[in-house]
């Protein structure tokens, strides 16, 4: 259930890096974690950020939660269709699901690989 | 729920049960030097004689005074259904409504709440109420730090109440937050001015309609400039006279709030109040507080619920977006009750006599020699004396009268010191003009 063609964090962020810009999304755990989503706050387009630090909201009905960037850079698009339809998240994390673009900037070294975020999770579901 | 203190045998079962031997040992984890040494209290008393020492003290109190007092706080008429429908046991309650299931008349009157409190102002959104006026422009401003994300300024008008601007230094002195005033010119609120600080390090700009000496205002252009530097911009307003100004609707505000107390609350020592706050719908996700929903029930039945409460206190705790842990219901319930009770011509007409008074006052205020009105441009239903002494001395001489003129504005303002502001109700008659200018006359 986790791709094995993407970076991830700690806080649940995945990235897919495809030459000098990187897909963000959130990973099937921490959506299955929030249950259904009703809003999402996306930075802008234009906007830059920094990894580690908070560049959005994903909001359920009962949580909301901070979105960590996991890479540097500056955003060059936004999942539109999440304004009206949050719930893509919840249905297709990986995919349609997925929250920003951005040019890259710096990838810092601490990314989980695959293998590693397996057993984060492993370890949290304890 | 009846309050039944416990007796020394009660105490002892209950020590007993959770295997402690004594009081002592049941606080032992508090270090002896943060225990209370003594608790200081008299010994017990009859009901009678408490009484009698509360109506002591309470007849300290003037209580019989005609009172010329504004400045954010007025001693509108309040119909006396308010009072009785209030004290109904289905709303006098410190019961916060958390479970829609239990509570469906709360949650509807909050709901009708809101929608009054959106129609007043023409605005989108309002929430269930928060403590009172000054809280609301706190709130605000963190509604607009949140939203702008890495701005830390904020431009206040030396218009708002100081009061609330008093409140907003306190609340953010431990924040990353500058605070930039930008001063009052004769009175009037410096748009000019306040147009020229609108940049993109401002996170939100503050102005008071009318401001704190009466005038009243159309800050629609400065709210235009405001979006145009992504600037949020917040205005505080006199809910009463929000049936004959333009509203914050109309002139684009982001956030509105007030503080409701005109709202049908009597003046009561200073409260409990009730904070007003409104916003449009792109800043919903960032109101503080609890906000009620209209929706249907499987059956299609209609029902009400709080919601967008995934951001509330009770929720996310450390995260919550606000730290107020409550809203104040009643005091919110009275605001609809009279809204409700007075109805929009109502209103108006509150308004209305409210300004007349006002505007009689001043004219026969200013009749006295030495007196001239401070204003200039159009004011409502107070408004500001130039006296040719300090004003203070004016308030000690007719309080002994039984008359309070007005508020002294050189406790807040500098060099203000022969400025007393002055404020009228519809509860203001004309004999309670006359005779303050034959008082006023008499001292000056």
């Amino acid at each position: 259930m986790i791709p094995d063609n993407l970076l991830y964090t700690k806080s649940h962020e995945w990235a897919k890096i495809q030459g000098e810009e990187a897909v963000i999304g959130i990973t099937q755990f921490a959506q299955e974690q929030l249950g259904d989503l009703t809003f999402v706050e996306l930075p802008e387009a234009g906007q830059t950020i920094s990894a580690g630090e908070e560049m959005g909201t994903v909001e359920s009905v009962k949580a909301a939660s901070e979105i960590y960037a996991p890479i540097s850079g500056e955003v060059v698009e936004v999942n539109s269709e999440l304004e009206d339809a949050p719930e893509k998240v919840n249905e297709d994390p990986y995919g349609q699901g997925w929250l920003i673009k951005i040019k890259i900037a710096e990838v810092p070294e601490n990314l989980l690989s695959p293998s590693q975020y397996e057993a984060h999770i492993a370890e949290e579901a304890h | 729920m009846p309050y039944i203190p416990h007796t020394p045998d009660e105490q002892q079962a209950m020590l007993a049960t959770i295997g402690v031997p004594d009081m002592a040992a049941l606080f032992a984890d508090i270090p002896p030097e943060l225990r209370p040494k003594s608790f200081d209290l008299p010994q017990g008393q009859s009901e009678m004689s408490v009484l009698s020492h509360m109506e002591e003290l309470a007849a300290r109190n003037s209580t019989d005074l005609t009172s010329f007092l504004g400045a954010g706080f007025y001693d509108h008429y309040n119909p006396a259904a308010i009072k009785a429908l209030a004290s109904r046991g289905e709303f006098f309650t410190a019961y916060t409504p958390y479970q829609p299931e239990a509570s469906q008349g709360t949650l509807q009157a909050i709901f009708e709440y809101q929608t009054s409190i959106c129609r007043l102002l023409d605005m989108e959104y309002s929430n269930a109420s928060l403590y009172d006026g000054g809280t609301a422009i706190y709130e605000a401003i963190m509604m607009a730090v949140r939203k702008t994300r890495k701005r830390t300024k904020i431009l206040v008008s030396q218009g708002v109440n100081p009061i609330y601007r008093t409140m907003l230094d306190s609340y953010t002195t431990n924040l990353n937050l500058e605070l930039i005033t930008v001063p009052h010119n004769q009175g009037q609120t410096d748009v000019a001015a306040l147009m020229d600080h609108l940049d993109e390090d401002i996170a939100a700009i503050i102005v008071q309609n009318p401001n704190f000496f009466g005038s009243a205002n159309d800050f629609t252009q400065l709210f235009e400039q405001a979006r145009k530097n992504g600037v949020v911009s917040i205005l505080s307003v006199y809910p009463v006279m929000q049936s004959v100004l333009k509203t914050p609707g109309e002139m684009g505000a982001d956030i509105a709030v007030a503080e409701g107390q005109s709202l049908g609350l009597p003046l009561s020592f200073g409260g409990p109040y009730l904070g007003i706050m409104t916003c449009t719908k792109p800043l919903i996700r960032q109101m503080p507080g609890r906000i009620v929903g209209k929706t249907t029930d499987v059956d299609g039945k209609t029902g009400y619920v709080l919601t967008l409460q995934a951001r509330e206190q009770h929720i996310r705790r450390h995260k919550a977006t606000s730290n107020i842990c409550s809203n104040q219901s009643l005091c919110a319930v009275c605001s609809l009750m009279y809204l409700a009770l007075l109805g929009p011509e109502g209103l108006k007409r509150t308004a209305e006599l409210s300004i007349q008074q006002a505007h009689y006052a001043a004219e026969r205020l200013t009749s006295i020699p030495g007196v001239s009105l401070y204003n200039k441009t159009p004011f409502t239903n107070e408004f500001v004396l130039s006296l040719p002494c300090e004003a203070s001395k004016v308030i000690n001489a007719l309080v002994d009268k039984k008359f309070i003129p007005g508020f002294p504005l050189g406790r807040y303002y500098e060099g203000m010191d022969n400025m007393l502001l002055v404020a009228c109700t519809e509860k203001t008659s004309n004999q309670d003009i006359g005779i303050l200018a034959e008082l006023m006359g008499g001292v000056l």
